[in-house]
Formats: C-alpha cells, sequence, structure tokens
C-alpha cells in the first residue's frame, strides 16, 4: 500500500489561511494596498506550485494516452 | 485500502476549499485543482496496469494497435477536458467550461474521422 502524497495539499491551504488571517490584520491597520499585495503575492506563490503539479498531471496523461 | 485515502483526501480538502471560499476563492480554485491532480496520479499505476493489459489483448486478438491507440488518445483528451471544464465551473467559468467542453468533442470527432471511414468502407465492400 502507498501513501498519495497531500504536501501541496496543506501547503496551499496553510498559505491561504494565513494569507486570509494576515490580510484581516492588514485591513484593521488601513493598509489595504499591502492587503491587495499580499493577496497577489500568495496568488502568484500557490499558482507555481500549482504549475507544476499540472505539467506532471499532462505529461503523465500525454504518456498514458498517446497523445503528442 | 486505496479508496479509503482517496476519499479521506477529497474530504478534508473539501472543508479546507469551503474554507477558504469565504476569505480567498482564488486559492479554493488553486486547492480543488491540486486535489484533482493528486487524486489522478495516484491512480496513474493502476490506468497504466489496465492500458497494459488492454494492449496486450488486442496484440492476442489480432487488431492492429493504431485503433486502440486512437480510443486511448479519445480516452486521454476526454478525461483532460472534463477535468478542465469542470475546474472552471467550480470557478464560476461556465462559459469557459462549456467552450473547452465544445473543443474536446470537437478534436474527438477529428481523432474518430478515420475510424467512421474504415466503417464505411467496410459496409461499401459487403455491398455488391
Amino acid at each position: 500500500m502507498e501513501t498519495i502524497n497531500v504536501d501541496l495539499l496543506f501547503r496551499i491551504a496553510g498559505i491561504g489561511i494565513f494569507i486570509s488571517v494576515l490580510n484581516i490584520v492588514l485591513k484593521q491597520a488601513d493598509k489595504e494596498e499591502q492587503a491587495q499585495m499580499l493577496t497577489l503575492v500568495g496568488v502568484v506563490i500557490v499558482l507555481l506550485m500549482v504549475i507544476q503539479l499540472i505539467n506532471e498531471l499532462f505529461d503523465s496523461i500525454r504518456t498514458i494516452f498517446n497523445i503528442y | 485500502m486505496e479508496i479509503v485515502q482517496v476519499v479521506a483526501l477529497g474530504l478534508i480538502a473539501a472543508v479546507f476549499t469551503l474554507f477558504l471560499k469565504e476569505t480567498k476563492p482564488e486559492l479554493a480554485v488553486f486547492l480543488s485543482i491540486t486535489v484533482g491532480v493528486i487524486i489522478f496520479l495516484s491512480l496513474l499505476k493502476h490506468i497504466a496496469r489496465v492500458l497494459h493489459i488492454l494492449q496486450e489483448i488486442t496484440v492476442r486478438a489480432n487488431i492492429n494497435i493504431l485503433y486502440l491507440d486512437i480510443l486511448l488518445k479519445i480516452i486521454g483528451i476526454a478525461y483532460i477536458s472534463e477535468f478542465g471544464a469542470q475546474i472552471c465551473r467550480d470557478a464560476g467559468e461556465g462559459a469557459t467550461a462549456s467552450k473547452i467542453e465544445f473543443a474536446g468533442k470537437i478534436l474527438i470527432l477529428v481523432l474518430a474521422v478515420p475510424l467512421v471511414v474504415v466503417v464505411l468502407e467496410t459496409i461499401m465492400g459487403l455491398i455488391p
């Protein structure tokens, strides 16, 4: 029996919760722009992680189903 | 049991997605993409095994391997377009999802045309 790699899932969820908490703090401190930037940075970081996973998925589908 | 792992993963992801959807909807979409990909990647080994067996049967039945290739390509396109369309629909982009499905259907049709031609030729050959 193999274990499924769930690291990325928890990492993304953690980043999301972390950023939403920080967002609330920044909004309370009247720093709307920084909050916006933080959201953007979070999205970019998560996107970089997810893109690698999607690339892996597409590669494996392409090799399994012989799509070129 | 692998199915237990998959179900547990899905439930955990659903809870996280529900939580993130309220505050950060864009990250919730990433989360659902990740879950889909992880589940597929965990099933990769089994899919490969089934396809290998299918290939063996095809060779043993003296059927041209080209047909199985076309079939596999169609399954791959169907899976990948369905995946993308569902993610888009989850993100609230129903229009984009419909377009992705449309593209998938057209590409499948393109792949299936040679088979249809072969069938038609066979029928024409049967008619004296």
